[in-house]
């Protein structure tokens, strides 16, 4: 038995320790990333449903309605329409 | 007794008493050996699998339908997630007060839920589906016993009706079963996948072993519509078919330059969210899967095509008066005064005789194929599910009668698609492009079909249609330049002509001195006394293209002046 195996059986256990903690860093991290992804699903769905909504309530024919019977809005009659050519032709 | 006398020591044992035994375990190590040989060695893959499955798991990956987007990027279609509530009667324990609250939630009625979680004889009972995730939740926090969630999706329309028609709708399982979801299913759908990780003892996911099938989500489809266009052509075509308590109607708007369809409307629609109760017929696109005899909407095309040959000029006097003009045993008969009619008052005023002497004095087989030129007896390529192709015959069975009625619009039919987009011939200096219902990018190769100058003149003449002595006054819009031609057909009947059942329609562009949209507008059966489509159909066209004009910000190019329409007396009527 030489002088170097304890040494060297020291530095074994050290890095199979070592070994077992990073690999349940390892894992720990991974359910982590594993949750952010699933929120990330989450949030995404939640988009889509934010989405919708707001196309919902931005339909032109509610606006319309809106503009028309609550804001008494409408188009202006061409005897109070002014086109307004620009004075270089735009490009 | 002392040990060394012990007469145990003195025992003598036969030698093969030993030698069995050592036998024996030295057997057993080896059958040990052998054990362990097999299980590491021949047996090694059952017993992995064995292991695994202890730990390893296979899970699904959703992939979600794609999404359904106008040109500007409105969502259009939208697929979300909503969970189904079921229940195993057997399992249930619920107390009168859950039961309350249940149907609280739900929002159905307490005796309905009762009925169904006390049904024991079946194994599977659903409570309720497609319910939103929230209400989900509150039903999870519940806590009853034996009532479980499942994930399912839902397709939500925020158009409505409006876009109904255009975009069909997908079945219970997230698959098209009309229209663009249809026709694009393949590109909307998408491919779920799988992956096998390893699972803790709480469940969660520690590694990630293999990726079995990376998950393909569906892909956004982007459509030529414009959803106010949309808006304006839908809500105009939907009151006209009212007023005129039409049997239905259809309008197409097309952009000029690119061939796109900004918007495809047919009424009476329905609402693709609620469509419980709706037949095959409601689901329809009439605009594109059906066919009617177009009528005097034809005559354009015969006069492009005389022009073309040098046969006439605007200018060309025709004789249309007195009487009828008679081929063979038939008489085609006109409503109007005059003698003599220009060519160009010829498509002014939709006079038939003129349309058929012009038409007669052409060959068959040159008339054909300007009508096939312009689309008609073939399908028009949208990708879209049932496109009418049409009935265009071959002129070799044609008799001169069949040609002379075919130059105004009988004896031939069409889809209001496929009218839409043979006006665009003129509408652009005489080639066309295939129409689209998905967003172009670059302009697509024209094809053509007649000389820009011929092109020209039959747009000088369209535009004479729509002023006062024309046949559509009401399609005139202020401030911008409009040509057009009405149409209004009779309707078969039994293989002759009803008298009292008509298509109107109106085709037209604006702006006239550079076309930017072509509208279509066909009103089918109008049963309030008027049937004219410079009556009818004319008026839709002319609400509509000022809606898109100043949506799409066109230049004016027309005096900003209003409109004066001629008294009732002397509207030009059309000949039928």
């Amino acid at each position: 038995m030489s002088k170097s195996t304890p040494i060297l059986l020291a530095i074994l256990t050290a890095c199979a320790l070592g070994l077992v903690t990073s690999q349940h860093q390892a894992r720990k991290l991974f359910a982590e990333l594993e949750q952010e992804q699933e929120r990330a699903r989450q949030l995404e769905v939640e988009y889509g449903q934010l989405q919708l909504e707001a196309s919902t309530w931005a339909m032109h024919s509610r606006v319309e309605r809106i503009a028309s019977r609550q804001l008494r809005m409408r188009v202006p009659d061409a005897t109070r329409l002014q086109i307004v050519k620009p004075e270089s032709p735009a490009q | 007794m002392k040990y060394a006398t012990s007469p145990v020591l003195t025992l003598t044992l036969p030698v093969w008493r030993s030698r069995l035994l050592a036998f024996a375990f030295v057997s057993l190590f080896v059958v040990l050996i052998a054990r362990a040989g097999y299980l590491q060695g021949m047996h090694n893959d059952f017993l992995q699998a064995k292991g695994e499955s202890r730990y390893s798991r296979v899970i699904e990956i959703t992939a979600s339908r794609g999404r359904i987007l106008d040109r500007n990027g409105e969502p259009l279609a939208i697929t979300t997630p909503v969970k189904s509530i079921w229940a195993i009667p057997d399992e249930v324990k619920i107390s009168r007060k859950q039961i309350a609250r249940l149907a609280e939630l739900l929002e159905m009625p307490a005796q309905e839920i009762d009925k169904r979680v006390t049904d024991t004889a079946r194994d599977f009972v659903f409570i309720k589906r497609q319910v939103s995730p929230e209400t989900a939740d509150r039903v999870a926090e519940l806590r009853i016993p034996g009532l479980f969630q499942n994930r399912e999706y839902r397709r939500y329309y925020p158009g409505g009706e409006i876009m109904a028609h255009v975009l069909g709708f997908t079945g219970a399982d997230d698959i098209g079963q009309e229209g663009i979801e249809l026709a694009f299913q393949e590109t909307l759908a998408g491919k779920p996948g799988s992956r096998r990780v390893i699972k803790d003892r709480l469940g969660q996911i520690v590694e990630d072993v293999q990726s079995i099938k990376a998950a393909q989500n569906g892909r956004d489809l982007v459509l030529a519509l414009d959803t106010r266009v949309q808006n304006l052509a839908y809500s105009h075509l939907k009151s006209a078919v009212e007023k005129h308590r039409a049997k239905a109607g259809s309008i197409v708007v097309v952009d000029v330059s690119t061939g796109e369809v900004l918007a495809l409307a047919n009424a009476p629609a329905y609402n693709p969210n609620k469509r419980s109760r709706l037949s095959g017929a409601q689901f329809r696109n009439r605009a594109i899967t059906d066919t009617f005899e177009p009528g005097s909407t034809l005559k354009p095309f015969t006069i492009a095509l005389a022009l073309q040959a040098g046969k006439v000029r605007p200018n060309t006097l025709i004789q249309i008066a007195p009487g009828g003009f008679g081929i063979g045993a038939a008489t085609i008969r006109d409503t109007h005064a005059e003698r003599t009619l220009t060519v160009a008052q010829v498509i002014q005023k939709s006079s038939n005789i003129g349309a058929a002497r012009i038409a007669l004095s052409l060959p068959a087989a040159s008339m054909w194929e300007m009508f096939q030129h312009a689309g008609f007896g073939a399908a028009p390529n949208l990708g879209f599910p049932g496109e009418a192709t049409g009935k265009l015959r071959p002129y070799r069975s044609w008799r001169p009668i069949e040609q002379a009625t075919m130059a105004y619009g009988h004896g031939i039919s069409v889809s209001l698609v496929q009218l839409a987009r043979a006006y665009t011939m003129f509408a652009r200096e005489g080639d066309m492009v295939p129409l689209s219902l998905l967003r172009v990018d670059a302009a697509p190769s024209a094809q053509r079909v007649i000389a820009p100058e011929t092109a020209r003149a039959v747009r000088a003449m369209l535009e004479l249609a729509v002023h006062s002595g024309g046949t559509a006054p009401r399609a005139q819009i202020m401030g911008y330049r409009v040509a057009g031609k009405t149409g209004t057909a009779q309707k078969q009947e039994n293989g002759a002509y009803s008298s009292s059942r008509y298509v109107s329609s109106f085709v037209g562009f604006a702006p006239a001195s550079n076309p930017r949209l072509v509208i279509a507008v066909m009103i089918d059966e109008p049963s309030d006394g008027l049937y004219y489509g410079g009556t009818v159909a004319a008026p839709v066209f002319a609400q509509v293209m000022t809606g898109a004009l100043r949506v799409l910000d066109v230049t004016p190019d027309g005096p900003m002046t209003p409109i004066e329409l001629p008294s009732e007396g002397d509207e030009v009527k059309e000949s039928i």
